[in-house]
């Protein structure tokens, strides 16, 4: 079960490039086990330290700031999370501590990671996000009400599909939620087994 | 799902490869040089054979990429649903079925319940009309729809591919094209079954047979789209006019003709990392290696029209070129034509098969900082090594470039 998510105020942390991939957020090199931890050290490992095999942090890139250093949320461009399917780059953000990403659009498969494991993928226009950076200050990302907000008290709404937002308020495990369906699941199955039989393969001998 | 403990639901209906781990050279066991690899294929074949799944491991004659041999099985069926945990599930979307990549979350998921929750995408459809001229591909078709549209193009939708050039395609083509439909930011891409579709799956070992076959038939003719069906976006793009494409930057959006240059407003981040400046010619960048492989472009037609350029011809000195076959299948069907003598004696090194040095796979990468040009789908920063500099393009251009050193246009050597 994903922490369930209210609301996050924090410094946001700039990252305002375009097509962020998951290969920068988490690279293969930086995936060594079966498991889902100890990812967040190697977080945007590519840009986050110099030379390709150490750990000395390199001071050119913005999470190496230390006054992002408590940021719980991500401030991006186009397309945030394009790529590899990696679960693992979810992993990495919410294991350094990331609630929320915000940027102009999401790749499928990374938003919907986010959802399962706690993270908001929030998603405001070009004007919003360099408003946000513009100001240097602190936001506050409210789920219920779907509102972002600086302290001078502008305030933006973003978007999000309602059973995410159900889920991401409670922290709801979505397979629980489907099995609760469970009956009505085999019922389809059982006519569409009759009417397309080709798609039920039988057990291998 | 043992933790939380619970089951497969119907083990018939999923199954399991090793493709991006496993080692690609020849003569390979379960050693990788993937850190932990040798455990993550220890562990899968334990896991699946606990809960009964099929497991095409590495040494079974039917192993390969996920997304070429689910095909060659027919697995993959005009109409079924099929999802697997990565991107390119959609190169399936080929056959008419609705096929798309999710995370390990979802995959639990469906193996879990047997059901995905989905919200409706939007729909979108890309329309080819006329003819492709020679030496441009599927992969040119794809690279020129990013370019044009962005690599979040296709955002909020599924996409159908169609028109003349779409229709002209064949099967192995159709999953190029849709294989990149997820470097577009789409769920999916899909293109209508045909008489094509049908005759490329007859006979394969897990599609229908018999009354079965026809039955299945009579539903799949139904599939295609009405022709005064309505989509929420269109896209036309003229195929006729399209030239091959070759990818300039760290983006596939950041793509290009051969006989172009890089663009005038190229993010100055972008020119640092692939160490080209803007107005510079693209053709006639000196390269260090060529790969041909991926769920991309490693099929069997993939790799003819490659070996058709390089019949007879050396690489260029110093080069290293890797042929990385698509599926134990595809490899033994290139030498029973020996198209791997072609390979080998142009210089290439003959793989066995995976999903290689497309992103580090089996541990492997190239040399940090190398040039490389590169048939597969993601020219990221670091993708295929530290620094590595991705010049993404279709197999023609891929074997034209290792013939000159350097990126080359293919029409100039046909």
């Amino acid at each position: 079960m994903a922490r369930p998510f209210s609301e996050v105020t924090s410094l946001p942390l700039p990252l305002l490039r375009d097509n962020v991939d998951t290969d920068q957020i988490i690279p293969s090199r930086e995936m060594k086990s079966t498991g889902k931890t100890g990812l967040a050290d190697g977080l945007f490992a590519g840009w986050r330290y110099i030379g390709t095999s150490g750990r000395e942090p390199d001071p050119a890139f913005v999470l190496n700031d230390p006054r992002y250093a408590h940021s719980a949320v991500i401030l991006a461009g186009r397309n945030f999370g394009c790529g590899s399917s990696r679960e693992h780059a979810v992993w990495a953000l919410a294991e350094y501590g990331f609630r929320a990403v915000i940027a102009e659009s999401f790749a499928p498969i990374f938003a919907g990671n986010c959802v399962r494991n706690g993270i908001v993928p929030v998603v405001l226009d070009a004007a919003a996000i360099a408003a946000i950076a513009g100001s240097g200050g602190p936001i506050t990302i409210r789920l219920a009400e779907q509102d972002v907000s600086l302290a001078d008290g502008r305030r933006w709404t973003f978007a999000i599909d309602a059973e995410a937002k159900a889920m991401l308020l409670d922290g709801l495990d979505a397979i629980d939620l489907t099995l609760r369906q469970a009956e009505r699941i085999a019922a389809w199955q059982g006519q569409d087994r009759a009417a397309r039989p080709w798609i039920y393969l039988e057990k291998p001998a | 799902m043992a933790a939380a403990g619970r089951k497969v639901a119907d083990p018939a209906r999923v199954f399991a490869v090793t493709d991006h781990i496993v080692d690609t050279r020849p003569g390979r066991t379960d050693q990788t040089l993937m850190p932990g690899g040798q455990a993550f294929i220890t562990e899968t074949r334990a896991a699946t054979l606990a809960a009964g799944i099929r497991l095409f491991d590495v040494t079974d004659p039917d192993q390969g990429i996920v997304h070429v041999i689910s095909p060659e099985l027919g697995i993959v069926l005009p109409g079924a649903t099929l999802i697997a945990p990565d991107s390119h599930t959609c190169t399936q979307g080929a056959f008419g079925a609705l096929a798309w990549g999710i995370g390990s979350s979802e995959a639990e998921h469906a193996m879990a319940t047997g059901t995905l929750r989905l919200k409706k995408p939007g729909t979108m459809r890309v329309t080819f009309a006329g003819v492709l001229p020679a030496m441009v591909t599927p992969k040119d078709m794809a690279l020129a729809l990013i370019a044009r549209h962005g690599a979040g193009g296709g955002a909020g939708h599924a996409v159908e591919f169609a028109g003349e050039a779409v229709r002209a395609l064949d099967m192995e083509g159709r999953m190029t094209l849709c294989n990149m439909a997820t470097e577009f930011a789409a769920m999916t891409g899909m293109i209508a079954p045909d008489e094509k579709t049908f005759a490329w799956l007859a006979g394969r070992r897990y599609a229908p047979s018999g009354p079965q076959w026809e039955a299945a038939l009579a539903q799949w003719r139904m599939l295609a789209s009405d022709p005064d069906a309505r989509f929420d976006r269109e896209i036309g793009i003229d195929a006729g006019a399209l030239a091959p494409m070759v990818s300039w930057g760290t983006s596939p959006e950041q793509s290009a003709p051969i006989d172009g240059c890089v663009p005038p407003d190229a993010p100055q981040r972008v020119l640092d990392y692939i160490g080209l400046a803007s107005g510079v010619q693209l053709k006639g960048t000196a390269i260090d290696a060529a790969f041909i492989g991926s769920c991309t472009n490693s099929r069997l037609s993939d790799l003819r029209q490659a070996a058709s350029l390089l019949q007879g011809r050396r690489i260029a000195q110093g080069l290293k070129a890797i042929c990385v076959p698509g599926s134990s299948q595809v490899k033994r069907e290139a030498e029973a034509e020996g198209l791997d003598r072609i390979f080998i004696e142009a210089g290439f090194e003959w793989r066995e098969s995976g999903c290689s040095m497309c992103f580090y796979a089996g541990g492997e990468s190239f040399a940090p900082g190398a040039r490389v040009v590169s048939t597969t789908n993601r020219n990221f920063e670091s993708r295929q090594g530290p620094n590595v500099k991705t010049h993404i393009a279709s197999p023609a251009t891929v074997a034209a470039s290792a013939l000159a050193g350097c990126l080359a246009d293919p029409r100039e050597i046909a």
